[in-house]
Order: structure tokens, then C-alpha cells, then sequence
């Protein structure tokens, strides 16, 4: 480019050439060569980025050999007034806590980071043992470093009569869901 | 409109990108093709030439650098090695996993050996990169012109971080589980990629989708998680790490060799 100005300068007829290849080229966005340069590398691009989408969707998988989240807790009066179950802390990671107005699942997973909590019924409370992290019995956090209270698991009564618990739809309390439909199960 | 057509916008664009620092750093001039440089293409390479032709006095100080870098690669070069020695044993199955560390313990000779090798290596790898950024740090060898070779740097502190926290899974016992549990449950919080991240709700990512479930195949610590683990560990940060390590190396010739005493 630099070389072709430096010889316009020098000669007229130099000048005149390049003026005219000018008007020439007034309406070419791209020239040939250019074209098929672009064109080239668009579709290398696009093979590349294509190949990278198609990668990262093969890394999750349609199916995946895991437990079910879903069991089933038995009949709702098999759980006293006033009671936390610990009945399937050791198979399934939930309490259950039946009150005045209904049953509710917690899972008992650490909000702090992530170690499993233990009931302690004569203090009244949650106490994991990692970091020293406490809650209520209803799951609010009070003492240690948990930043949140303990989540509840969707609750809801199956045809045959039992409880069924999922545990892939949490109910967090910072979001305002504990009072959502599912989270409760009220006799 | 008229810069669009005219295929000026191109040009603007390309100027923008090669006069930001990040690129005046990566490319420090342009490529003349003369036949001097065709051959210093070759004298030059770094797989023929790793060491630089002359050096300074002051840098063969201990005092100065405390062979910490040297080191740190001495130890990676040990953590291949025994790796690899490894690799004949150990299966990346849940159901064999735990066993064949067992079996390399106590039945394998010499396995214990290299096992303990490998561990103390990479331990002994993440506290001398340490004190290797520590040392450049506090010689200022971070300044200009190296400020390309310490980003470089930083990214290799990270996949040697990343490389002791993929290996903390293979032992595939208590421990591991637990801590690649914790660990992982890190990478939920990711802006925009993790399903509890912020900007998590805009871009749509579920636990089924996010940067947690890719990392370990599934929304829990099992075997998919032990073998994408292994993977990462034994073949993907390695080869990434010592592609840095190449132009790490590289790099300090470049800019004239390592920093003087201040």
C-alpha cells in the first residue's frame, strides 16, 4: 500500500492508473481474492465453532446412572407431633419434621459446605460436626458459618398413601418459598 | 455507512486490536520473511534450544533466583514419570479405583515408591511455584518487558492448583470424595455458568446444566466424576501446562534472559 502511494507521487502517470483502478473498485466491497480469503476462514470458524458446541453438549450426557431423587417416606402417621425423624438421614439425606399443621422434609446437607448436619433432640437443634454450624429445629440458621438456613424438599402425598419426597425441587427460604405449594405437606 | 461499504470499518477494527497492549505484548513486531529470518526460525527453536546461547553471570546467583522455577519444573518432569509408572496399575472405575491404590501400596513393587513419589512431588510442586512467583515478585521481574511471561505464570500457578485438585479425586476414598464434594460445589457459584451463580437465571442454567455437572459428569461425586477427572488430570492440564511451560521458558529468552539485581 505505502509502496503504491510512494510511486503515484512520484509519477503522474502513476497517479492517473491508480485514480482509475479507484473507480473501478468504487462499488467492490471485497475483491475476489479477498472474497474467497474471507470465506475460506468463515467457514474454518465456523467448522471450529461448531465442533466446540457439539463438544461441550457431548460433556452432559441424556442419561445419568444415579439414584432417583424421588423415594417414597411411608404413611404420614408413622411421624409424631413435635418429632424430627431421623429415620432416612442415613439412606436418603432427609429429616422429617411433623408439626401442628404438617409434615416437611429437610435435607440434611450443610448450607456452609456441605457435610451432613446431626440432629441433636436434646438441644433442640441441627449441629454439623465440620464447622460447627447450628439450626433450629424449623432449619433457620443461628450459630457457626452456615450463610443460610437448611433447605426443604418437595413433600406431597402419593396414590397409594405415602409421603413422596423429591429431592430435585428445593424450597429456599431467602427466596420467600417456604409457604410455596409442595413444601409443606398439611394435614 | 460509508466505512462499512468501503470495507474501512475492517481496517479500524484491526487497527484497534493490534495497537491494545494485549496484543503489542503478545507480538512485539511484525514477521519480516527474509531468508535471516528463516533461519533463525530454525536456530531458534525452542525444542533445539532451550537454554539461551549466552547467559549473564548474575544469573547463575542462587542467591538471586533460588532455582525455584528449575525446581518447580524438575518436580513436574518427577510427577510425569511417576505418573505414567502409575497409569500401568490404577483403572479410573468406581469399583477399582480405591483397590488398585491398595494394590500399588502393598503388592506392587516398588509401587509404593512411586506413589509417594508423586504425591510428595506435586506437593513440593505447588510450594515452590510458589516461592518461584514469590522470588520474581519481589525482584520486580514482573515489569516490563516481562509482564507477558508473569500472566503466563499466573496461568500456570493455576493449572498446577488445578492438577493437585483432579489427582485429590483418584485416591477415590473418604477423604477425596469429600473434598472434590466441597470443592466442587465451588463451582456452583460461577457468574453466569453455575445454577446458584449470580446471572445464573438469564442464562438459563438448571444443576443439570452448569459448570458443576460438566466438571463431574452428573449432579453428584461418582464414578463419571472419577474418570472426567482422571482425564483432566492425567491428559488435558498436563499437555495444556506444559504447552505454557514451553512458551514460559521461551519467553524469558525474549526478553533478555532473567532480571537483573535490582
Amino acid at each position: 500500500m505505502a509502496q503504491a502511494k510512494a510511486v503515484s507521487k512520484a509519477t503522474p502517470a502513476g497517479k492517473a492508473g491508480s485514480k482509475d483502478k479507484k473507480e473501478e473498485q468504487v462499488d467492490t466491497l471485497w475483491s475476489r481474492r479477498d472474497f474467497f480469503s474471507y470465506a475460506g476462514w468463515a467457514s474454518f470458524l465456523g467448522a471450529v465453532g461448531l465442533s466446540s458446541l457439539y463438544f461441550t453438549r457431548l460433556l452432559f450426557p441424556r442419561v445419568l446412572f444415579e439414584p432417583s431423587p424421588i423415594f417414597k417416606a411411608g404413611n404420614p402417621m408413622d411421624y409424631t407431633v413435635g418429632e424430627v425423624s431421623t429415620k432416612w438421614v442415613n439412606d436418603q439425606r432427609v429429616w422429617i419434621v411433623r408439626d401442628d399443621e404438617g409434615i416437611y422434609a429437610i435435607f440434611a446437607l450443610c448450607t456452609h459446605l456441605g457435610c451432613t448436619p446431626r440432629w441433636l433432640r436434646s438441644e433442640n437443634k441441627y449441629k454439623c460436626p465440620c464447622h460447627g454450624s447450628g439450626f433450629t429445629r424449623e432449619g433457620m440458621h443461628f450459630e457457626g458459618p452456615a450463610p443460610r438456613p437448611l433447605e426443604r424438599l418437595k413433600i406431597a402425598l402419593a396414590p397409594d398413601g405415602q409421603l413422596i419426597i423429591d429431592k430435585s425441587k428445593k424450597f429456599l427460604y431467602e427466596k420467600g418459598q417456604w409457604g410455596d405449594p409442595g413444601s409443606k405437606f398439611l394435614i | 455507512m460509508a466505512k462499512v461499504k468501503s470495507g474501512e470499518i475492517f481496517k479500524d477494527i484491526s487497527k484497534q486490536i493490534t495497537e491494545s497492549q494485549v496484543w503489542t505484548s503478545t507480538f512485539r513486531h511484525g514477521y519480516a520473511d527474509t531468508p535471516r529470518n528463516r533461519v533463525l526460525q530454525i536456530a531458534s527453536n525452542v525444542w533445539l534450544h532451550l537454554h539461551p546461547v549466552k547467559m549473564h553471570r548474575h544469573a547463575l546467583r542462587i542467591k538471586f533466583t533460588w532455582c525455584m522455577g528449575g525446581i518447580t519444573f524438575l518436580l513436574f518432569l518427577s510427577t510425569i514419570v511417576t505418573g505414567v509408572i502409575l497409569m500401568f496399575y490404577y483403572r479410573p472405575v468406581g469399583e477399582y479405583a480405591y483397590y488398585d491404590m491398595k494394590y500399588l501400596q502393598y503388592d506392587v513393587p516398588f509401587g509404593m515408591l512411586m506413589r509417594n513419589m508423586h504425591r510428595w512431588a506435586a506437593h513440593a510442586m505447588v510450594i515452590t511455584v510458589w516461592l518461584h512467583m514469590f522470588r520474581v515478585f519481589l525482584t520486580g521481574s514482573y515489569k516490563p518487558p516481562r509482564e507477558f511471561n508473569w500472566v503466563i505464570g499466573v496461568f500456570l500457578v493455576t493449572f498446577t492448583l488445578l492438577l493437585s485438585f483432579t489427582g485429590y479425586l483418584l485416591p477415590w476414598d473418604q477423604l477425596a470424595m469429600w473434598a472434590v464434594t466441597v470443592g466442587t460445589n465451588m463451582a456452583r457459584a460461577t457468574p453466569f455458568l453455575g445454577h446458584e451463580g449470580p446471572f445464573a437465571e438469564y442464562v438459563g442454567v438448571t444443576p443439570r446444566y452448569d459448570a458443576r455437572s460438566v466438571l463431574i459428569g452428573g449432579s453428584l461425586v461418582g464414578p463419571p466424576a472419577l474418570l472426567r477427572f482422571y482425564v483432566l488430570h492425567c491428559i488435558f492440564i498436563p499437555l495444556v501446562a506444559g504447552g505454557l511451560m514451553i512458551v514460559h521458558f521461551w519467553r524469558i529468552r525474549k526478553d533478555g534472559g532473567i532480571s537483573g539485581p535490582l
